[in-house]
């Protein structure tokens, strides 16, 4: 793996530092009149998600983690798990829920999510920006009401609930926005 | 936006060029000499914390080459012109630092340097104010020791704590123990600075700080066991360093070569020692200078949050 110095770090390089992978997010240089110069840098620990700061001087190095965002199709959940297939390789990953997190309310089967590896050990699954989901469960709306004033929660296949407008009924598949969890549309198969 | 395109806005530049103009009548209304140095030289300030350019003078084909140094700052060449009679004098140019980039640094910089005949760092920061309210239109400024900043801020005298002090005093403050572990005194005093007290200076009117600890001294006297040195802090940003001029050679050159041992201990390059520069010393009238960075002013002019808002091209797309 290679090393970086504090003049190359730059947010969404991924170092190792205490044992862990992280994402770096922001790097200062600061530079006293007359002395040794800094770097304030804060990093996202990509295990536990934390956000901490540290000071480098700079010049420090800190070594590359090999963390890679790889496409990974979702299959199936066991009960207990979660799995997943790369189309790539054809393998296969199973991850548990501290991993899959807030994911899993928008994991439908055969969806191309992205997944974080390290050293081959998956770190965290992010669904697809835009996913088409069926509605399970929503108050039945007033027939002709398009002006998608108000709204009403609505239930998905997946478990997630979303607010929907009011003309939209239970069995319809919609678009919704996973980053946000909001309704965008109805949607064709 | 494409990346050969300026970084600054059109607009940005004619407003950068209008405080220039700016600049150059408040030193024509106080008959300051323009002048210029070479931004090339062929020995270097020992500065251990400050990284320099080298390139060489050679032919292609030729064996013989002889190392330049692109210019950290003027101040030697300007010293020089000062010991030879020039009397004040002013200068705008490039000065160069590598290795340093960042919100307020860019590896190469425009500085504004000017050194008053007769005048000590006091009546110095005086002109630095008025400078200051007239380019800036901003209130008079504040002044401050470094030593209460110090008191004021941490309940301490930087000039008499001891490195082991400094720890216990600074233990609430929960500092990372690996970084402090590597500090010397004056490492701890400009990191403590930098972290805690810079942020705040200058937030409504610019602050000087004066009487640097005589180990921080750089190249300004020494009186009385404190460093006749001032820095200015706008907007929380350190815009310029000043100096009662040392123009003792012999102090010089052991400063010199204090410098040289540290970058030797640190295994950073040795330059060559200015050997012009310690002759005409002796000869250097009573004089006070500041070194300011004019990037950093206009970028604080025109409420910028980073001096590449305000210049042409960033290194990374030149």
């Amino acid at each position: 793996m290679s090393v970086y110095s504090t003049n190359e770090f730059k947010s969404g390089l991924k170092v190792m530092l205490d044992n862990d992978p992280h994402n770096i997010l922001e790097n200062e240089f600061v530079k006293p009149g007359k002395g040794q110069a800094f770097n304030r840098v804060k990093l996202r620990n990509l295990k536990n998600g934390r956000v901490i700061e540290r000071t480098f001087k700079s010049g420090e190095t800190l070594e590359g983690a090999d963390v890679v965002d790889a496409d990974m199709q979702y299959l199936y959940f066991d009960g207990a798990r979660w799995h997943f297939m790369s189309p790539e390789t054809f393998e296969q990953y199973d991850v548990d829920e501290i991993i899959v997190a807030d994911a899993k309310q928008w994991l439908k089967e055969q969806a191309i999510c992205i997944m974080t590896l390290w050293n081959g050990v998956p770190l965290s699954v992010i669904p697809p920006n835009f996913i088409n989901l069926t509605i399970v469960e929503t108050d039945p709306g007033v027939r002709g009401d398009t002006s998608g004033g108000g709204g009403k929660p609505a239930k998905l296949e997946t478990g997630a609930t979303v607010r929907v407008p009011l003309f939209v009924q239970p069995g319809e598949l919609i678009k919704v926005d996973t980053r946000t969890g909001t309704y965008v549309s109805r949607a064709k198969e | 936006m494409s990346d050969w395109k300026p970084i600054a806005s059109i607009h940005t530049l004619q407003l950068r060029a209008a405080f220039f103009k700016k600049i150059r009548h408040f030193f024509e209304e106080r008959k300051i000499l323009e002048v210029e140095t070479p931004q090339l030289s062929r020995a270097m300030g020992t500065d251990p914390y400050l990284h320099y350019f080298t390139t060489d003078f050679s032919l292609p084909n030729t064996k013989h080459s002889t190392t330049l140094y692109l210019q950290t700052s003027p101040e030697f060449a300007m010293k020089r012109l000062l010991a030879a009679g020039s009397g004040s004098i002013y200068q705008i140019c490039k000065a160069y630092r590598n290795g340093e980039s960042g919100r307020l640094h860019n590896l190469e910089f425009t500085m504004l340097e000017w050194y008053r005949v007769g005048f000590d760092h006091h009546d110095l920061m005086k002109e630095v104010d008025a400078f200051l309210q007239t380019i800036l239109d901003c209130k008079p400024a504040h002044y401050i020791s470094y030593r209460s900043l110090f008191e004021n801020h941490f309940d301490f005298n930087p000039h008499e704590i001891s490195l082991k002090e400094l720890k216990e005093k600074t233990k609430k403050l929960d500092l990372e123990e690996a970084l402090i572990a590597s500090f010397d005194k004056d490492t701890f005093l400009q990191y403590l600075l930098a972290t805690f007290v810079e942020p705040q200076l200058g937030l409504a009117s610019p602050v000087f700080v004066y009487d640097f600890p005589a180990s921080q001294a750089a190249l300004a006297r020494i009186k009385e066991g404190i460093a006749s040195r001032f820095e200015v802090y706008i907007q929380g940003i350190e815009l310029a360093n000043g100096f009662h001029e040392l123009n003792n050679a012999e102090e010089q050159r052991k400063r010199f070569e204090n410098d040289l041992k540290i970058r030797q201990a640190k295994n950073y390059p040795l330059p060559l020692i200015d050997n012009y520069f310690l002759e005409s010393l002796s000869s250097l009238p009573d004089c006070a200078g500041i070194a300011l960075g004019i990037d950093r002013l206009i970028m604080i002019a025109l409420k910028k949050k980073s001096l590449k808002d305000v210049i042409t091209f960033s290194f990374e797309n030149t």
